[in-house]
């Protein structure tokens, strides 16, 4: 069961802005301000204005401005997530994290450092320490008061779905009453850089599924979820927001960093997913799909999807969000399973609304304009390089 | 949420260490109890080399290297595939014939940070061209997604990122793999690479650390596939969190008491490598241990996870040999947490 979820993108802080964004198609990208990207052939990046005040917790005000902005990223997402879910202090809390970089902006502060000044120690240590991925979890621990378990999952781009999925897992089969899971990631040169020397970035905003599209865009973001059994939400009498009831991972090894033409493994995780759940194709009312709006990522996936939904491809609707928050990495398939508790809890689709002609391999239903709709189950699917392949499961409760 | 483990049972250990490559090269190093010797690493802009404990190139260069994923593969991923292939043995083409779903977990702690400096380096000269060869390697899974490609295997790939003590988490995670029936078995490496840059970082914390890179490998089963080794993972504790309210002499007292608080019979495997500081918490938890220890780090080095990893092939290792009925390894790691798992003589050993 969902009992807390927070999220935090471009489209803005916490729940109520993002469900805004989301279910309106907004885009928010801009150019990018954080570091210099006037060599790239990309400029642009869904970058979010962090408030300089972290949200009031446990952590001394002092240790909480020094945060990075990753692990800021993070705070903010855990501190709606955990009011919302009224949890308290305790032991045995394992919390399950996705990122594919943790703190890299530090470790690039860490490295110019070296390079310029070999000898300089100053905040050198403290870098060492917080560009760590495991670190912003741990600051979890202590602004909310409480220990347990954690798990950094770096998947590449599937890392928050796998975390959540693993989450899930964990509650699912007794090993925990309750696990915090999610995922975040902050733009970083390195990353952009790295994007952009695969000429996977695109100069304009990203166009998921679209005939002529040419490319990714980055954003940055986090999103937490509160997890806890049934038993246990109901004997604390929390309001339940929805239901993950699947996920399925699989690898792709086609390459290291494209997938497999005919989605082979994309298919085998929704299958997996749509199996651990008791699920038919049939029964899934929307598919909120990775969509990068690279040429091959959406190509494959089309296949995948048009596979594993057979029949029910020609009806079944179909989005990335990306085309509003960019890709957010490993905070992906967090901020995305987010995305569909908020359209199974409200009932609508969220739109891409910029997808003037869709990819003719498209089968399904891209969804191009606001949508209400009556949703039962959702599936949110994260693919990554090194063939991460990651599908997670939702239900509407109640 | 500590794990008790249901006949998981050890099928095969691997070790790329400064040892050399192969479980045998540790043993011995381990048996000499004599630390290895160092070599300098220079650091641009230090009059002083930086002293560290590097890999040995191998005696006869690996086949998998001439696999084209593994042609351009950063050290990291060359030891873990090296590590996963000797504790896989014969089951590697039981993988690759399709027979035998395989779980993958990759444990490390800095990543694969040679590719990392060396593409940022390339980035800070001029970001429009730094080498597109370069990056994907940098992904902290680049490694695992490598030893799937060279397995064959679609299976469930994890890549877990902490300190040394993942590498235990790493453990308990196929644990809970092979009880949900998920896969038939699963390998867990624990891997790090020498770079300058973690080099220089250890040396901020602990001037008489020294750093050190590879990579260890353990392949657990279910206990109805009797073990080859006749080794069990008989339990791994919490992880407990080095936190504002919970220090690591704290972390260190609660990992010891869960894990050995009364059966002290068997062998102690500890973190330590003999820096005071260093080794303050975990040497105070264990004071009163009357049995034999050992302490893989003080003769290899800081590998992070490898060197958790280490310390559990070194334990496996002692069970099969009967030198010892059980090993508790006890880790203490650099920043998050301190965990343990004990290792015990199976009471059923499969014939072969």
């Amino acid at each position: 069961m969902i009992t807390g979820a927070g999220i935090v993108t471009a489209l803005g802080l916490g729940w109520r802005a993002n469900a805004a964004g989301f279910r309106s198609g907004r885009a928010a990208f801009r150019p990018v301000t954080l570091f210099d990207v006037s060599r790239q052939r990309s400029k642009i990046a869904a970058e979010l204005d962090l408030p300089d005040t972290p949200p009031a917790t446990q952590l001394p005000e002092k240790t909480a401005r020094r945060m990075d902005r990753a692990a800021r990223l993070l705070l903010f997402a855990a501190d709606e997530a955990w009011g919302q879910a009224g949890w308290l202090p305790g032991d045995n809390l394992p919390q399950v994290i996705g990122t594919t970089s943790g703190g890299m902006s530090l470790g690039q502060d860490y490295l110019r450092q070296t390079i310029a000044s070999p000898g300089a120690r100053r905040r050198q240590p403290a870098r060492v320490v917080h560009y760590q991925a495991q670190r912003p979890p741990l600051y979890l621990c202590d602004a909310f008061g409480f220990t347990g378990s954690v798990t950094v999952i770096a998947n590449a781009c599937a890392s928050g779905a796998n975390a959540i999925g693993h989450a899930f897992e964990l509650v699912r089969d007794g090993l925990a009453e309750r696990v915090f899971t999610g995922g975040y990631d902050a733009l970083c040169q390195l990353t952009f850089a790295g994007f952009d020397s695969l000429q996977a970035l695109s100069p304009t905003p990203c166009r998921p599924f679209e005939a002529q599209r040419d490319g990714l865009s980055l954003g940055e973001g986090a999103a937490m979820l509160a997890l806890e059994s049934l038993d246990h939400a109901r004997s604390r009498g929390a309001e339940i927001l929805g239901e993950i009831i699947g996920y399925g991972a699989t690898t792709d090894i086609h390459h290291l960093t494209q997938p497999h033409p005919l989605g082979n493994a994309a298919c085998a995780a929704m299958a997996a997913a749509c199996a651990s759940a008791g699920l038919k194709p049939a029964q899934v009312d929307y598919v909120n799909a990775h969509g990068t709006a690279t040429p091959q990522n959406d190509a494959t996936e089309a296949a995948a999807i048009n596979r594993w939904a057979g029949a029910r491809a020609a009806t079944l609707p179909v989005s990335s969000t990306k085309a509003s928050t960019g890709h957010l990495l490993g905070a992906a398939g967090a901020v995305e399973a987010v995305v569909c508790l908020m359209a199974l809890r409200e009932q609508w689709l969220p739109p891409q609304r910029n997808c003037a002609t869709v990819d003719p391999a498209c089968q399904f239903q891209i969804v191009r304009e606001p949508t209400h709709a009556k949703l039962e189950v959702a599936l949110s699917n994260s693919f990554g390089f090194g063939g991460a392949n990651a599908t997670l499961a939702l239900r509407r409760w109640g | 949420m500590e794990v008790g483990m249901s006949g998981i049972s050890v099928h095969g250990l691997g070790a790329v260490s400064p040892a050399g490559w192969g479980v045998p090269a540790l043993r011995a190093a381990l048996e000499g109890n004599i630390p290895l010797p160092t070599a300098p690493l220079v650091r641009p802009g230090l009059a002083e080399p930086l002293r560290v404990r590097p890999v040995p190139p191998p005696a006869v260069r690996p086949g998998f290297l001439a696999h084209p994923r593994l042609r351009r593969a950063s050290p990291l991923a060359q030891h873990v595939v090296a590590a996963g292939l000797e504790a896989l043995g014969d089951d590697a083409k039981l993988v690759q014939a399709g027979a035998l779903r395989l779980g993958l977990i990759i444990c490390t702690m800095a990543g694969s940070v040679a590719y990392s400096r060396r593409f940022y380096e390339e980035v800070l000269r001029d970001p429009a061209t730094a080498s597109p060869l370069i990056f994907p390697e940098t992904v902290f899974n680049a490694a695992g997604s490598h030893l799937a490609a060279f397995l064959g295997s679609t299976e469930i790939n994890y890549s877990i990122v902490g300190d040394d003590g993942t590498f235990l988490q790493g453990l308990a995670l196929a644990a809970q793999w092979l009880a949900q029936d998920r896969v038939d078995g699963c390998v867990v490496v624990g891997a790090e690479e020498l770079d300058l840059i973690v080099a220089d970082a250890l040396r901020l914390f602990h001037r008489a650390a020294i750093h050190s890179a590879g990579a260890g490998a353990l392949y657990l089963k279910s206990g109805n596939r009797n073990s080859q080794l006749g080794t069990e993972l008989s339990c791994i504790t919490d992880s407990f969190l080095f936190t504002a309210k919970q220090n690591r002499t704290l972390a260190a007292r609660k990992m010891r008491d869960q894990l050995a608080p009364r059966d002290e019979h068997g062998a102690l495997c500890l973190s330590t490598q003999n820096i005071g500081q260093r080794d303050a918490a975990e040497l105070a938890a264990w004071a009163n241990w009357p049995g034999p220890r050992l302490a893989p780090k003080t003769v290899l080095g800081e590998a992070f996870a490898a060197a958790a990893a280490w310390q559990c092939v070194a334990a496996c290792d002692a069970v099969q040999s009967a030198k010892f009925s059980a090993v508790n390894v006890s880790v203490v790691g650099a920043n998050q947490q301190a965990v343990g798992a004990r290792f015990v003589k199976s009471e059923t050993v499969a014939l072969p």
